[in-house]
């Protein structure tokens, strides 16, 4: 079935795309529509002690300026944190108060304090310069391996030692027996680097106020529309639900920045009821910088514990992880669910423990960003598997294939239970493509010309198919994480699936469109998908967590098996056979074994009509579903990368980069390959490029590109890509999930093939020249000193 | 952006008359700095004077130099046959600039008057000895870079061109800063009959500068042997997030190496 499940097809959302002709959150124009500029601390920590508008108040197009106290009088909410997590002491986390707009104090570089409404976007920017806002300033700590230390200062009142909360999981003190008995013992200091996500479009609102209706309008750049619509109406008090609609249309990337609901969008509704007018905000690259959540920033110390035959007997693990000023809507979550219940890797592990204390910084927050604690999970066993191989004196593949799962399920000492996988199946796939075998070799034709050859392994493994309602709601989960569908087939045969996932660079309008085509044997072009509309679509939860395959795909798989049987019985009462005989097939209703059959167009025309339905039928042919997952997937894989370093400068060359993926059943390999590139390159820009730096004072120095090193496509290698399938056995389509993979397995492959070339692991990301450089430096006087 | 005034000067005269009368004027040349700064707001000149219609655009060549006009874009310097034949260095640098966005409108005259410490001009201008020919004067170019941002040009001087002598030897090597892509160490070596020049940009806390002691040394033995032996000190280079003194002069001495085996 060339269209079907499996098939390379075009992306049907391109021709819009490539011709600029999609429609983005900045390209919707209303009438009336005025423009909002905030006016932002420049302080990483201070108090706000006056803020004077009467001159931007008389500046020419100016409309209005509001500011915090305003919004808290008008009864606006502050914003929350989604996921509640327990310190091991029992008690609650400290949540500091994060208003939307600051009344009292600021607590990092980028914090809004007003807003600016005018006629014109100029005029709104030159208008927020002249808000004369005075502080008190206050000393600030930025540094995650510092924010914790005694005296240090404090950024909410409400989080004594800016202990957010203190928590752990697995069993310490078997952990801590298993590594004293241990033959050998590999430790290991790391840090994941804060990144910032830069999704090429930036975040933008355009909120409207109808008073006739008492009703909002929302159109905004967000993962997941519904849950912004909740969000507003339960927690900021905007508006309620049936008065607040929220559509997020053509969005340009996300990778998590996008999920949660900002300081922004809540000021642009409000403000377009304190005005009566549209009222637009689109951030510029700088304000991005200063204020999507950022991912990652963790700083771990960890011990893994070998048996005299390399097998492993425990891992135990400590973190602490910066949250920045406050925490945003997942923010709890990814360090603790998402991240050590990942900490088994690939590998059987009798005991794992992980202590994890968050904690607050006068930074930007931090949040979700692709992969969200998986990433850092993987980058620290991964690294350390690279470490004791080497201490043991062992190939690090043979280390790893001992330590790998065989059988499944397989169930973790940190909460999961793996359902499939082939880890040795990953591994041969991988070193077959990566010709490990010839590496040697290549390794002494460096040499010759000067340059340092290493190569590097990544095992990884991840959960998405974010998740079993009950089990995260037991785990502090604020919300569901189940996907809704509608399947709605027209009187003339098309099809319309109403999603509540989010596309925004996924694909969705074709691969939700091949499984249509591929069930019902119609053709693609006869299959819209409509997401993105919270009065259009019934209910969702977006697109994050690698979830709209697993879970999105799954509730529409759901709702067709309804609107299936619906066409068997109205087939089966028109063609006067029994509904088991009804067979579908390549868009025809036919009775197996006759020539008696149906055109696709004449049931969808036959349940509208209505003339000739059976007794008691309803009319139409509409069918929703709610699907549930009943576990996490486990999408699995093996990375090799293959590195060369200039000594002289220390630059890296990445020579080979190899992925052998197993994320189950593929819809499209086209654009999971893409999903793979797009992962990777943001893993190499983690493991070579990017990094957030604030300084001592909180003042971010990578405020533009100038600063901040986006990958381009010459930092990239060309990929070598293969799968290794094992389906999932959970979900109806068997699909594991695609989106986030290459972002978490490719760093530690990386930073293992460097650490391989250059032979000293005191390397820290990004591996930028200068790092390698010094590394390679210091390796050799350390050996001169020897 | 702020809001400017903006004027088309017909000639370098007329420019910095039009400047003359401006409250705050700048001149406006390619634009690949001054506009990205102005709409970030960071840079508000009352008039941009633009020097498009003036007639300074153009590469003429008399024996060994050449006479290259100060609206000549990087792009046509790197795909002129005059100056691939005689200084190809010059042609292979300017190949090198930016993006080929910032190539096809940035120009020569624009980043020799920025004196960008990063920039890539003001390496080759320092090493090949060129005069900064303005409406006024000629300035020779060790006089004309006179610190970070900073050049000898007066209030209303406009460059109309700069000429450059070919020397027998000569290239330039850089190393890009990951984030910018502008030079983190760029060294132009030149070798003449009057001996060696090696300017370095990107590196040094004060703008580009001539290093006596690699001078010194390639004067004598012109290989990339020659600056093994030579010390570059750390001290007066530039510090930051991308590399601190002792890298930048490591990435000196290696770009020097380099520029001298290609040349």
């Amino acid at each position: 079935m060339s269209e079907g499940i499996g098939a390379r097809v075009k992306r049907k959302e391109d021709k819009r795309f490539l011709t600029g002709k999609g429609k983005y959150t900045d390209d919707v124009r209303m009438e009336n529509q005025a423009y909002a500029a905030f006016v932002r601390s420049h302080h990483a920590h201070a108090k706000l002690t006056g803020l004077d508008t009467s001159v931007a108040e008389r500046m020419p197009g100016v409309i209005a300026v509001l500011d915090g106290q305003e919004m808290t009088a008008d009864g606006i909410g502050s914003i929350i944190c989604g996921w509640a997590i327990t310190s091991k002491d029992g008690s609650p986390m400290n949540m500091g108060t994060w208003r939307p707009l600051a009344d009292d104090k600021v607590r990092y570089v980028g914090d809004a304090v007003a807003v600016v409404i005018a006629e014109s976007p100029g005029e709104a920017r030159a208008a927020a310069e002249k808000v004369e806002a005075t502080f008190e300033l206050l000393p600030a700590v930025a540094a995650t391996d510092e924010t914790l230390n005694p005296g240090a200062p404090q950024v909410h009142e409400n989080a004594p030692g800016n202990l957010i909360y203190d928590w752990e999981l697995g069993d310490a003190g078997a952990t801590d027996t298993a590594l004293a008995g241990s033959a050998h013992v590999t430790e290991i200091e790391l840090t994941n680097n804060r990144v910032s996500p830069n999704p090429m479009e930036p975040r933008s609102a355009v909120a409207t106020y109808d008073e006739a209706e008492d009703h909002y309008t929302l159109y905004t750049t967000s993962q997941n529309p519904h849950v912004a619509r909740l969000v507003l109406s339960a927690f900021y008090q905007v508006a309620p639900e049936h008065k607040l609609r929220v559509i997020a249309p053509d969005v340009g990337g996300g990778f998590g920045a996008k999920i949660y609901i900002y300081p922004e969008e809540i000021t642009c509704l409000w403000a377009s009821m304190k005005t009566k007018r549209s009222v637009k905000w689109t951030s510029d690259r700088n304000e991005a910088f200063m204020t999507d959540a950022h991912g990652r920033d963790h700083v771990t110390t960890a011990k893994m514990g070998f048996d005299a035959s390399g097998k492993i007997t425990g891992f135990k693990v400590d973190t602490i992880a910066n949250l920045g000023a406050y925490m945003s809507l997942f923010s709890s979550a990814v360090p603790t669910y998402l991240y050590a219940t990942l900490l088994s890797g690939q590998y059987n592990m009798p005991n794992i423990h992980c202590n994890v204390r968050a904690a607050y910084t006068n930074t930007a927050p931090v949040d979700a960003y692709r992969g969200a604690g998986r990433p850092e999970a993987s980058y620290l066993i991964e690294r350390i598997m690279e470490k004791a191989a080497r201490e043991l004196g062992m190939d690090p593949a043979d280390l790893r294939r001992k330590n790998f799962i065989q059988s499944f399920p397989h169930e973790t000492p940190v909460i999961m239970t793996y359902d499939a996988g082939d880890f040795d199946g990953n591994m041969d796939k991988a070193q077959a493509a990566a010709d490990v075998a010839g590496f040697p070799a290549r390794k002494a034709e460096a040499a010759s010309r000067g340059k340092l050859r290493g190569l590097g392994y990544s095992c990884y493994i991840e959960a998405c198919g974010l998740a079993p309602s009950k089990a995260v709601g037991s785990l502090g989960a604020g919300v569901g994480l189940w996907e809704s569908a509608e399947v709605r087939m027209n009187p003339v045969g098309t099809i319309e699936i109403l999603t509540g996932s989010h596309s925004h660079g996924q694909g969705h309008e074709t691969t939700f469109a091949q499984i249509v085509a591929d069930r019902f044997g119609v053709p693609l072009d006869s299959v819209k998908i409509v997401h993105g509309d919270t009065d259009q679509v019934q209910f969702g939860m977006g697109t994050y967590g690698s979830r709209s395959g697993a879970v999105g795909m799954s509730a529409i798989a759901k709702a067709m098996d309804k609107v299936e049987a619906k066409i068997k019985k109205i087939a089966a009462h028109q063609l006067e056979a029994s509904e088991d005989d009804i067979v579908i097939e390549g868009g025809e209703v036919k009775v197996a074994g006759t020539d008696k059959k149906m055109l696709w167009h004449e049931v969808g025309l036959a349940a509208y009509t209505a003339h000739n339905l059976p007794e008691g039928m309803e009319p139409g042919l509409k069918e929703g579903a709610f699907y549930d997952p009943v576990n996490f997937t486990f999408p699995s894989g093996t990375y090799i990368a293959e590195v060369e370093i200039d000594p002289e400068t220390g630059t890296v060359e990445i020579c080979q980069f190899t992925a052998a993926d197993d994320f189950g059943t593929i819809i499209n390999p086209m654009i999971v390959e893409g999903q793979v590139h797009g992962g990777v390159a943001q893993g190499i820009g983690q493991a070579l490029l990017e990094e957030v730096v604030y300084d001592k004072q909180g003042h971010l120095m990578t405020g533009s590109y100038m600063d901040y090193t986006m990958p381009r496509a010459d930092d990239l290698p060309f990929y070598t890509i293969e799968h290794n399938t094992t389906v999932c056995p959970n979900n109806p389509l068997g699909i594991k999930g695609c989106g986030e993979a290459g972002a978490i397995g490719s760093p530690p492959a990386i930073i293992n093939a460097i650490t391989d070339a250059i032979g000293t692991e005191d390397i820290s990301m990004p591996a930028t020249p200068q790092r390698v450089w010094a590394a390679l430096r210091k390796g050799a006087s350390d050996m001169a000193a020897e | 952006m702020h809001q400017t005034t903006y004027h088309k000067a017909s000639s370098a005269e007329d420019a910095a008359a039009k400047l003359g009368s401006a409250e705050d004027g700048m001149i406006l040349a390619g634009g690949q700095t001054l506009l990205p700064t102005m709409k970030q707001r960071l840079a508000a000149p009352s008039d941009l004077v633009d020097l498009s219609g003036a007639g300074l655009s153009g590469i003429s060549v008399d024996g060994n130099t050449l006479t290259i006009g100060a609206m000549t874009t990087h792009a046509e310097v790197a795909s002129s046959a005059d100056v691939q034949r005689v200084i190809p260095s010059l042609a292979c640098l300017a190949a090198g600039i930016g993006d080929p966005a910032v190539r096809n409108r940035g120009t020569i005259g624009g980043s020799v008057a920025n004196n960008d410490p990063a920039a890539d001009y003001p390496a080759a201008m320092l090493g090949l000895g060129a005069t900064i020919v303005t409406n006024s004067r000629e300035i020779v170019a060790e006089d004309f870079f006179t610190g970070m941002f900073s050049t000898d040009l007066e209030e209303g001087e406009v460059i109309t061109s700069v000429k450059v002598t070919a020397p027998e030897r000569s290239a330039y090597a850089k190393f890009p800063n990951p984030a910018s892509r502008y030079a983190m160490a760029g060294v132009f070596v030149a070798k003449s009959a009057g001996g060696v020049r090696v300017a370095v940009t990107g590196a040094g806390d004060d703008g580009v500068f001539r290093h006596e002691g690699l001078e010194t040394a390639l004067a004598s033995d012109f290989s990339a042997g020659a600056v093994d032996a030579v010390p570059v000190s750390a001290d007066s280079m530039l510090h930051d997030i991308h590399g601190d003194g002792a890298y930048r002069a490591q990435l000196v001495k290696v770009m020097a190496k380099r520029a001298v085996e290609a040349a």
